[in-house]
């Protein structure tokens, strides 16, 4: 594979093309909701009235999954949302005047005016299952680019000036990660690729290697180049079957290619990759313990020093990335870093992917520049709560915390939400309305902790239990003023003594709710239930 | 071996490089409470009752795991640690059940000796009074669960020690015990050979020798490091 014989299957991929294209997502929400079966009665629909301009193309998550399954026309871009089958072929026929039986939905709105598509750009554009659509879309030229154009020092000072830091949550940057696996010795190293996305509510990972999984791969290639590393893993739970298969059909084109493999462009660098699949463990997504679980052993945390960048898989030098991350790696190559340093907030650069979860109109995939605010994306791309007022909104799952609706004006970066006592976190975003109550959403955060601890340190198996006892407590009206004191003793507790991220945050929920919320609390101590709407 | 020089608790102290802060400290009598560490097997610092705070880190460090800094500043023994501490054991007691009265451990049990150690006059948290089951099976020893305080000592010591790798833990978090080969009763444990290093382990009276009543058990815990001494030749 060269550089022309690239351009040629773009070429012929672009000359197959027909002049009106259906895109119909194929993301798993969508398919949940019968995409498949809609799918396939557009193509006979189109069979049916014998229009060889117009062809049927399954393509990834376009965003707005709440109104799924979506159905987009070009070049007209007319959106029709909630589409069933029997729908195909009135679409079909509205090509030539007809009136379509799917609501239209405006692609005009907000929701997706306000988005910046970077890690999505493909998204809902392209073929997932095709590698020949992704080549179409400019894939695989940056990696090009990097092996015959660049030293690996380059790559990694192309990532340093772009300013990206890890969208895994904590926000590391990710060129100084590069440059510490690169300098690290090591007779091998290894580039893991964390799809182990466990929070509640959270699916931007699912949705990134559903719609666009070469991208995720271009990506890790370019960062092994840049580490000097051949291996790579894809460590990616158990629960994302559709995922998985799109990413071994991505890595099976990608080797036959010659795109994966030994002798990637005739550049004398080789690299691998292989899928690893988690056995539903959320903490398989701390590093060490994900690390463990590809080495075959129990998925636990150890201490770190030493981190993965000097001691990873097997006691070599291991790169660890979030999808997220991975994927913003090509089209930083190919614009340069100054275009994405351009891009988002001070002192965090380039876009954020987010799950818009909740009580929200339109819940979905949404990626918007860092540093907008929380308001425009609930009230402005989200439409707001259906019914009530914003309480709260929930970032960070578990290890996050709830921002109250006065606060709604904090912009979207790593250090404004991190101040209001908030994380980043992996992009899970959860509006609440005026009808939750907060200890029950403290209560739900807990039991999922306390579910997922491993066991292994004591602060977070017994202070998870121990603080889901006293929610308990606290819920069922059998709780006084000291024991609220002595659950808020125990949160600081198990925050600054657990081993790993999952105990260390796990009372986040707790804390960020008794700051904002504390009345609840109060009122339910008290034996009364707060004024929460609808109240049970 | 290049020496370091650094302070615990305003008080200067040499180690060889390498050492961690536990060793250093305890070669110097500094005391730093411990339940899951155990001389001769690897460290996991999982217990936390050895975190300490260094000076310029943000978080806690285990200072079994810790490896001594040239000039590093150590405190082992501040308010906040004291408390934690005390917390972690009142979280083991009320985690499981552990009744010294009726121990076979009583009077040699590392978990009610840090209980004092930390001046535990009562556990503040509720007592959570799990069911856990008792497993005599095998004709000398047995394991108590109500006991196990899971700081994986008999994990290690069998797997590294021995090299037979019987004992492992299955479940998560408050659910995880430790097991014998496939969760086989131990006495169908066929990996198993007898040794007796897991007994020698146990910090508590989890693991016991039958025949064992009440307060009868004691343990020579250093024929462990002693065997991994003589292994490695380190007289």
């Amino acid at each position: 594979m060269d550089i022309s014989e690239l351009l040629a299957i773009a070429e012929h991929e672009n000359a197959l093309r027909r002049p009106i294209g259906i895109r119909c997502c194929t993301a798993l929400g969508c398919q949940s909701a019968g995409a498949l079966s809609l799918k396939q009665r557009l193509e006979e629909a189109v069979a049916e009235v014998d229009r060889t301009d117009i062809e049927v193309i399954g393509v990834g998550c376009m965003g707005l999954c709440g109104h799924g399954p979506l159905v987009q026309v070009d070049p007209h871009g007319v959106l029709y949302e909630h589409v069933r089958a029997a729908d195909a072929p009135s679409i079909v026929a509205a090509l030539d005047g007809g009136e379509a039986t799917a609501p239209q939905g405006d692609p005009q709105h907000p929701f997706f005016t306000l988005q910046k598509r970077i890690v999505l750009e493909n998204s809902g554009m392209i073929d997932p299952e095709r590698i020949e659509s992704y080549i179409a879309a400019g894939g695989y030229q940056a990696l090009y680019h990097v092996l015959h154009d660049m030293t690996p020092a380059e790559v990694i000072d192309v990532v340093t000036r772009s300013g990206l830091r890890g969208r895994g949550g904590a926000g590391y940057p990710t060129g100084l990660k590069w440059a510490t696996v690169a300098k690290s010795h090591g007779d091998r190293k290894y580039v893991v690729c964390n799809a182990d996305e466990g929070d509640p509510g959270a699916f931007m990972d699912r949705s990134i290697i559903e719609s666009d999984p070469h991208k995720v791969l271009e990506g890790m290639a370019i960062a092994a180049y840049a580490v000097g590393a051949d291996q790579g893993y894809v460590y990616v739970r158990a629960e994302y079957p559709l995922a998985i298969q799109r990413l071994q059909r991505a890595i099976a084109q990608a080797r036959r290619l010659g795109l994966l493999g030994a002798q990637i462009f005739d550049a004398g660098f080789t690299f691998r990759v292989d899928i690893r699949v988690g056995a539903g463990a959320f903490v398989c997504g701390e590093e060490t313990a994900l690390m463990a679980s590809i080495e075959g052993r129990r998925g636990q945390p150890r201490p770190r020093p030493p981190y993965p960048a000097e001691s990873g898989l097997w006691g070599r030098p291991t790169l660890i990335n979030n999808v997220e991350t991975f994927a913003n790696i090509p089209p930083i190559i190919r614009n340069g870093a100054e275009w994405f340093a351009a891009i988002g907030a001070e002192t965090s650069k380039g876009t954020k992917v987010f799950a818009l979860t909740g009580k929200i109109r339109h819940t979905g995939l949404i990626e918007v520049p860092m540093g907008v605010t929380l308001r425009q994306i609930v009230e402005d791309m989200g439409g707001g709560v259906p019914e009530g007022r914003v309480k709260a909104v929930q970032t960070g799952g578990p290890s996050g915390g709830c921002i109250p609706a006065a606060l709604l004006d904090t912009p979207v970066d790593y250090e404004s939400l991190q101040r209001v006592g908030s994380i980043m976190g992996s992009g899970g975003m959860v509006v609440m309305d005026d009808a939750t109550n907060m200890v029950d959403v403290a209560h739900f955060y807990m039991e999922f902790c306390k579910d997922e601890s491993c066991g292994k340190c004591i602060p977070c198996r017994a202070g998870t239990a121990q603080m889901l006892h006293m929610l308990d407590l606290i819920r069922s009206g059998q709780a006084t003023a000291a024991d609220l004191a002595q659950l808020e003793q125990l949160c600081l507790m198990v925050k600054e003594t657990s081993l790993c991220g999952l105990g260390q945050s796990a009372p986040n929920p707790v804390l960020s709710t008794m700051k904002y919320f504390r009345e609840e609390y109060e009122a339910l101590v008290r034996g009364e239930r707060s004024e929460v709407r609808g109240q049970r | 071996m290049a020496a370091r020089t650094f302070t615990i608790n305003d008080q200067l102290i040499s180690a060889r490089e390498g050492e961690t802060i536990l060793q250093a400290a305890r070669e110097h009598g500094i005391s730093i409470p411990t339940l899951c560490h155990l001389d001769g097997v690897s460290s996991v610092g999982a217990c936390r009752l050895c975190l300490v705070e260094i000076e310029g880190s943000r978080v806690l460090r285990p200072a079994c795991v810790t490896p001594v800094v040239e000039e590093m500043i150590v405190r082992t023994d501040t308010e906040r640690l004291r408390e934690y501490r005390r917390m972690i054991i009142e979280l083991l007691f009320a985690e499981r059940n552990h009744v010294c009265a009726v121990c076979v451990a009583n009077g040699h049990c590392e978990l009610q000796d840090l209980a004092i150690a930390v001046g535990m006059d009562h556990v503040r948290f509720d007592y959570a009074f799990p069911r856990c089951d008792v497993d005599i099976s095998h004709p000398l020893f047995g394991i108590d669960h109500n006991r196990c305080v899971l700081c994986t000592r008999c994990v290690r010591v069998c797997d590294e020690v021995e090299g037979v790798h019987t004992w492992d833990v299955a479940g998560r978090g408050a659910d995880a015990r430790v097991i014998t080969d496939m969760r086989q009763p131990w006495g169908e444990a066929r990996s198993c050979t007898s040794c007796g290093k897991c007994v020698l382990a146990c910090p508590t009276g989890a693991i016991f020798r039958r025949g064992a009543t009440v307060g009868e058990m004691e343990r020579d815990r250093h024929k462990i490091a002693y065997i991994v001494a003589a292994r490695e030749q380190r007289w």
